[in-house]
């Protein structure tokens, strides 16, 4: 029998800030393969210089330091992958929709099997903790590309009547929040309905969106079907604006979404959004309590709470407040915040210094506005952008906490009496992607799930994905459906 | 020594059932010949004891086989296919004997019979999006309907028709084990070797024991034993050609009533079936039962 010397001498185990003291258990960085010092564009099947010589550089936020400059896209980089993918277009249309989802099951393989490297580069490049990345992004990734390339050669019975055809080039502009499973989304179905794409990867996590260009060429996948040019917003926009795309899916700020739809207003470009988001997390009084505090926990601080769906707003029913917080704090202050690379972390870096700052503004707001906060308390690391997980309680439906989306570890408290309170108040936003809803009640969900204005509803679980089920928003959390038999919608020109 | 010709190692080919490879329990073998009558192998005389077993290890394998993710019937699906990838030298040779066909020929069936479990791996997960949906009941209910596989399905493998050997073999198999059936195949009397060669495809692919079982033998003593069969769900009687007697499918149809069994019949002309032809979703959505619950909504 094995040893164990604390309980042997009778001590209780050593406790640092409510947490039990965990012997660190950190993933190699090494095994993130080899980084480049600088990186170009992937266009055409290669990787080519870009044409300007701006450069930007792409930081490790846990430490600050530099993982590598990558090229800021111009006009001129845009035009030279529109024109790769316009030219790819005919043939990769062309093929089969058997041979082209081998090309995309390829991709699949390549993904599981390359999986760890990638799960880890992800983490070094936006902070987020490995656990998830390993356990979540990257097996969420493969997937995608596996169910996607099922549908290449089934379109005829996906509902779009007979022998649906693709769009030509999409535009896809992606954040930093998800890199590799975002990628995916736009990707894999761009791709199984015979489209072909210039990505842009976000400009402070651009390097899984480049080794990802290498599987590409493993896979085989023929020149200029996809094309990755990266860059900031500038590069954002004039691929989106670029006259010779046919379809543009974006995932971002509600802001940039408005500002796309408004310069392809009178264009035949078809157009996705998927954007910001206040989820409201509901939780009523016959709700099993540990099962909905692991729920919420999940809802806001999974991925540091860099989600467009997080459960960012907790109603709770009036009469289990005090319980329910309870609960919850004493969950809270068993979060492990630190390395990401450590297999024990709970939450990881926020992603960039203008993300921390922009939670730092809406907190401060939060307090100045008359919210209770609260955190637990928490080591931070000196160096790298950290966020302890905090709550806002006694919060009202007017306070920007309420109202504007913070995409950080930052959750606000509400009640409510009532299911019509509770449906009001979560419809009082207009954003609407996602809601949870907590009752041991089917009768319950169900109605809830009815009112609510939101695109996903998930009950007695949150932040569930899957490739075969639809996601996207009502209101100014976009329009259209990414994964699913619905996410084909986006990339036919049906 | 470079004029000494080495001898080949010839293989006992046996059948598959519950994963492993028995012989047959009767001790049995027949004469498997190529289609101008030259002797290749010595195949299994499966029988109605046999087939028996074969349902019980179909029947212990549905549990776990419909319980399995749909996502990971298909990559367990796309996994036979990359195995099948690997040794297709071996079954365009066994196919070109079996169906008296040119190398080029038989290997063009078996690149297709790869592509057919990879167009079924793909299904794995899409079927409840075409076949299941929610229903808009006139009512504050919830309502949905879902595809639910059928249990154990007994499979009379072509036995005529362009590509019948392999190519149809696989196309009458991937769609019932797509959905979560399992399956017990009576393989084409006078052509099982490339059916027990899948065997060993099956065997090295994720595939759990018991969802396929591939008999060779008599059709007239197997396909009966199916038909009657009181744990067996569905029928699928494609191979069944014999115009009379107890392996016809007119009696195999009218003993599966007994059991009420779902039956697939087979084609007017099987002879005439091209198994190239690219399959729609008749075969997918045979072996499916459809489930509705209902639920109430309200505060």
């Amino acid at each position: 029998m094995a040893k164990n010397k604390k309980t042997e001498t009778g001590e209780a185990p050593v406790r640092s800030g409510g947490l039990f003291e965990y012997a660190p258990a950190p993933e190699s960085p090494a095994a993130a393969g080899d980084i480049a010092t600088s990186y170009g564009h992937f266009i055409g099947g290669e990787f080519v210089d870009s044409s300007g010589s701006e450069a930007l550089k792409t930081v490790n936020p846990a430490t600050e330091q530099v993982l590598a400059e990558f090229a800021q896209g111009t006009d001129e980089d845009v035009e030279r992958a529109v024109k790769a993918a316009r030219r790819a277009f005919g043939d990769w249309s062309a093929l089969p929709g058997s041979e082209r989802a081998k090309y995309l099951y390829r991709i699949a393989r390549i993904i599981q099997e390359r999986s760890r490297e990638l799960a880890v580069l992800e983490s070094i490049d936006n902070g987020k903790p490995i656990r998830e990345t390993r356990d979540f992004d990257l097996p969420t990734v493969a997937a995608h590309f596996f169910y996607y390339a099922g549908w290449a050669d089934k379109l005829d019975y996906a509902g779009f009547g007979r022998n649906p055809q693709p769009l030509g080039v999409a535009a896809q502009v992606i954040p930093w929040n998800f890199p590799l499973m975002m990628l995916a989304w736009k990707i894999a179905p761009a791709l199984a309905t015979g489209n072909t794409v210039v990505l842009k990867p976000a400009e402070t996590t651009p390097l899984t969106a480049l080794r990802f260009a290498e599987i590409c060429q493993q896979a085989g996948l023929p020149k200029g079907v996809v094309n990755i040019v990266t860059g900031d917003g500038r590069t954002g926009a004039a691929l989106t604006s670029h006259p010779d795309v046919n379809k543009v899916a974006f995932t971002g700020s509600t802001n940039v979404g408005r500002s796309i739809a408004r310069q392809l207003a009178g264009s035949r470009k078809k157009l996705s959004l998927e954007l910001g988001g206040k989820a409201a997390n509901i939780v009523f009084d016959d709700a099993p309590i540990d099962q909905a505090v692991e729920g919420i926990v999940n809802g806001i601080f999974f991925n540091q709470g860099h989600v467009c769906c997080a459960g960012s707003r907790l109603l709770v029913q009036e009469s289990i407040q005090d319980e329910v917080l309870d609960a919850l704090k004493r969950r809270m202050a068993t979060l492990r915040v630190g390395d990401p690379l450590d297999k024990n972390t709970d939450i990881g870096a926020i992603n960039s210094a203008a993300q921390l700052a922009r939670i730092t503004e809406l907190t401060a707001a939060g307090e100045a506005e008359g919210a209770e906060r609260w955190s637990p308390s928490c080591q931070l690391p000196s160096t790298g952008y950290w966020f302890a997980p905090t709550l806002f309680t006694g919060v009202s439906q007017a306070h920007r906490v309420a109202r504007e989306e913070i995409f950080g570890p930052v959750l606000s408290v509400l009640t409510f009496r009532t299911p019509n309170e509770a449906v009001e108040k979560a419809n009082n936003t207009p954003y609407g992607l996602s809601a949870g809803v907590w009752t041991e009640k089917g009768s319950r969900i169900l109605w809830m799930a009815n009112q609510l204005k939101a695109g996903v509803v998930w009950a007695n679980t949150f932040n569930k994905f899957d490739p075969t089920s639809p996601f996207g928003g009502y209101k100014e959390s976009g329009y259209g459906r990414e994964g699913g038999r619905h996410g084909l919608e986006a990339y036919l020109d049906v | 020594m470079s004029d000494v010709i080495r001898l080949d190692v010839m293989k006992t080919y046996k059948l598959f059932v519950g994963g492993k490879f028995p012989r047959s329990e009767s001790g049995r073998v027949y004469e498997v010949s190529d289609s101008k009558g030259q002797w290749l192998a010595n195949a299994p005389l499966g029988t109605r004891k046999d087939t028996r077993d074969a349902v019980l290890a179909a029947r212990a394998a549905v549990k776990g086989w419909a319980g399995t993710t749909a996502y990971n019937r298909g990559q367990v699906l796309y996994r036979i296919a990359e195995m099948l990838q690997g040794r297709r030298e071996q079954f365009a040779a066994e196919v070109a004997a079996a169906e008296g066909i040119g190398a080029k020929k038989a290997a063009a069936l078996v690149d297709q019979a790869i592509d057919r479990w990879v167009w079924y791996a793909g299904w794995t997960d899409k079927v409840a999006q075409i076949a299941g949906g929610a229903n808009p009941v006139a009512g504050p209910y919830f309502n949905l309907s879902v595809p639910e596989p059928t249990g154990v399905v007994g499979v009379v493998a072509p036995q005529a028709g362009y590509g019948h050997s392999f190519l149809g073999l696989v196309s009458v198999i991937a769609p019932v084990i797509a959905t979560g059936n399992t399956v017990v195949v009576a393989a084409a009397t006078d052509a099982p070797l490339p059916a027990l060669s899948l065997g060993e495809v099956l065997a090295t692919s994720d595939l759990p024991g018991g969802v396929v079982n591939l008999l060779s033998g008599r059709t007239a003593d197997i396909a009966p034993t199916l038909a009657s069969h009181q744990d067996v769900n569905a029928l699928d009687l494609t191979g069944a050609i014999a115009h009379e007697g107890p392996g016809a499918a007119i009696a195999l149809e009218a003993s599966a009533a007994d059991t009420l069994k779902r039956v697939l019949r087979p084609a007017v002309d099987p002879a005439a079936q091209d198994w190239t032809v690219a399959p729609g979703t008749e075969r997918l959505l045979s072996f499916l039962e459809t489930k509705t619950v209902w639920h109430p909504m309200g505060q």
